[in-house]
C-alpha cells in the first residue's frame, strides 16, 4: 500500500487531535490542530486512508518537519 | 401651577429635541452594540463605537464630539484631531507583529506593495467624483485597510469625513474574510490555488530582528518623513518587543496602551457619528469608494500572484498576494483557508503572514507618499 506521511508545516504547538491510529479517514478530515502565530491551524489529510502511526499528542510543541502522522492508502 | 409646569417641561426637553436623525443613529448605534455582543463582530471597536453613537446622539447630553467642553469633545481633540491616538495604536501595533516571515523571505515585500494599488486607483475616482483633493485622499486611504492609518490621515485632511471613513475601513478590516475569497476565486484557477509552496519556515537571527526596526525605521522615514509619526511609533514598538529586555513596555504597549486607546477611539467617533451629518449620501459614496478600494487592492495582489508565479514557474502560489494587505492577520488567514481548500497538502500561512506584514509597512509607506506628496503641493488640512 501506498503511504502518505504528514510533516509539520510551521513550529507552534499541537492543540488537539482529532484522529487515533487505524481511524479510517478521509480526503481533507482535520488530523490535528496547531496553534501558530497566534492562531489554530488544522493539518488536513491529504488522501484518504487508514492512520497507521500518529506522533503528535495534544500540548505538544513541534517543529517544521516532525513527523505528524502517516497514512496508508 | 407655572413652576410645576416649567419644571415638567425641562424634563421634556430631550424628548422634543430629539430628531428623527438622532433617532435613527440611536438605533444604528444599538445594531452596532448588538453585533458586538450576538453575533462577537469586532466587540472590542463596536461597542465604544455603538456607545458612542447612542451618547453622542442624545440632544443636550453635551455628550457629542462636536460639544465644546464635553468629556468626549475634549477627548476627540486631545486624541484625534491631534492624530495622537491613532499614533499610539500604531506602538501597540509594532509590540504585536512578528517581522520574522518577512525578513526570512524579503520578496514577500513585493506584495506588500502591490496590495495598496487599490488606494492609488480609488484616489483618482474619488477626484473624478468631484471630492476635493483632501477627501479624496482620506477615502482613498480606506484601501490601505488600516483603521489607525485611515484616521491618521483624515484627522489630518477630512475631520469632516472621519465617522464614515473610519467605520467603512473598520468594518471591511473585519469583513475580509467575505470580501476577499470571491475575488481569489475569480482571478484562479483551481490549479493556480492548489500551488503547492515549500513551508519556507526560517530562522531568523535575533540581531536581524532587533536591527530591523531601527533601520527599516530610519530608512522608511528618511524617504517620507510624513509618515514618520506612524512608521516611528511602529517601529519603536517592535523594538520594544525584539529588544527582549523591556517586556513590561512591550507588553504594555499591546495591551493596556491599546486597550485604552481603543476604548477612547471609539467612543470619539461613535459619538462623531451624528445623525445631521452622517446620514448623507456623501456617506454611502465613502463607503462604496472604500469597497472598490479594498477590492482592487486584492485584485491587484493576485494578479501579482499570477505574475510570479509563471517567472517562479509555479513556486509561488498567487492567492500569496491577497495577503498583501494591512488586514493583519485575517488577509493571512483568509489566504491559509483557500490555499488548503484548493489542495489539503497546502500551508501557506508562513509566506502569507510575511506578506501581511509586508502589507503593515506598505500601508504605511503609502499613507506617508500620499502626505508627502500633499504637503508638497502645498494642500493643508479641508477646513469645514
Amino acid at each position: 500500500m501506498a503511504q502518505e506521511i504528514i510533516e509539520v508545516p510551521i513550529t507552534g504547538k499541537i492543540t488537539t487531535v482529532e484522529v487515533k491510529v487505524g481511524d479510517t479517514v478521509q480526503e481533507g478530515d482535520v488530523i490535528c490542530f496547531i496553534e501558530s502565530m497566534k492562531m489554530e491551524n488544522p493539518i488536513l489529510a491529504p488522501v484518504a486512508g487508514k492512520i497507521t502511526q500518529l506522533k503528535v499528542a495534544a500540548a505538544q510543541m513541534v517543529e517544521t518537519g516532525n513527523l505528524i502522522a502517516i497514512i496508508e492508502y | 401651577m407655572e413652576v410645576w409646569l416649567s419644571a415638567l417641561n425641562s424634563l421634556a426637553q430631550g424628548f422634543s429635541n430629539l430628531s428623527w436623525q438622532n433617532a435613527i443613529m440611536i438605533g444604528l448605534g444599538s445594531v452596532l452594540l448588538y453585533l458586538a455582543i450576538s453575533r462577537n463582530i469586532e466587540p472590542l471597536l463596536l461597542i465604544p463605537i455603538g456607545f458612542g453613537v447612542i451618547l453622542g446622539n442624545l440632544p443636550l447630553s453635551g455628550l457629542s464630539a462636536r460639544d465644546e467642553g464635553g468629556v468626549i469633545n475634549l477627548l476627540y481633540i486631545s486624541g484625534i484631531l491631534t492624530e495622537l491616538f491613532p499614533v499610539l495604536l500604531f506602538l501597540g501595533l509594532g509590540a504585536m507583529i512578528d517581522f520574522g516571515p518577512m525578513l526570512a523571505n524579503p520578496i514577500v515585500l513585493i506584495f506588500g506593495a502591490a496590495g495598496q494599488f487599490g488606494i492609488f486607483l480609488t484616489l483618482f475616482l474619488a477626484l473624478a467624483l468631484g471630492f476635493a483633493r483632501q477627501e479624496a485622499v482620506s477615502i482613498a486611504i480606506i484601501g490601505a485597510m488600516d483603521g489607525p492609518t485611515a484616521i491618521y490621515v483624515t484627522s489630518k485632511f477630512a475631520p469632516h469625513l472621519l465617522p464614515a471613513v473610519s467605520i467603512a475601513a473598520y468594518s471591511y478590516m473585519s469583513l475580509v474574510p467575505i470580501l476577499q475569497p470571491p475575488i481569489m476565486r475569480a482571478l484562479t484557477s483551481k490549479t493556480e490555488r492548489a500551488t503547492l509552496m515549500a513551508p519556507g519556515e526560517k530562522k531568523v537571527s535575533r540581531r536581524v530582528k532587533i536591527l530591523f526596526p531601527v533601520v527599516a525605521g530610519i530608512i522608511t522615514i528618511l524617504i517620507a518623513p510624513t509618515g514618520a509619526p506612524l512608521m516611528g511609533m511602529l517601529m519603536l514598538g517592535n523594538f520594544l518587543k525584539e529588544s527582549g529586555v523591556v517586556a513590561r513596555l512591550a507588553d504594555v504597549s499591546q495591551g493596556a496602551l491599546v486597550n485604552v486607546v481603543t476604548l477612547f477611539l471609539g467612543l470619539c467617533i461613535g459619538a462623531s457619528m451624528l445623525g445631521g451629518d452622517f446620514l448623507r449620501w456623501q456617506t454611502i459614496l465613502v463607503f462604496m469608494l472604500g469597497l472598490i478600494a479594498i477590492s482592487l487592492d486584492t485584485v491587484a495582489g493576485v494578479l501579482l500572484g499570477k505574475l510570479m508565479r509563471v517567472i517562479t514557474k509555479g513556486k509561488i502560489n498567487p492567492l500569496i498576494g491577497a495577503a498583501g494587505t494591512s488586514a493583519f492577520p485575517m488577509s493571512a488567514r483568509v489566504v491559509q483557508k483557500e490555499g488548503q481548500k484548493a489542495n489539503p497538502k497546502s500551508f501557506l500561512l508562513w509566506h502569507a503572514i510575511g506578506a501581511n506584514t509586508g502589507g503593515q509597512v506598505g500601508s504605511v509607506m503609502a499613507a506617508a507618499i500620499m502626505l508627502a506628496i500633499m504637503t508638497g503641493m502645498g494642500i493643508g488640512p479641508l477646513s469645514r
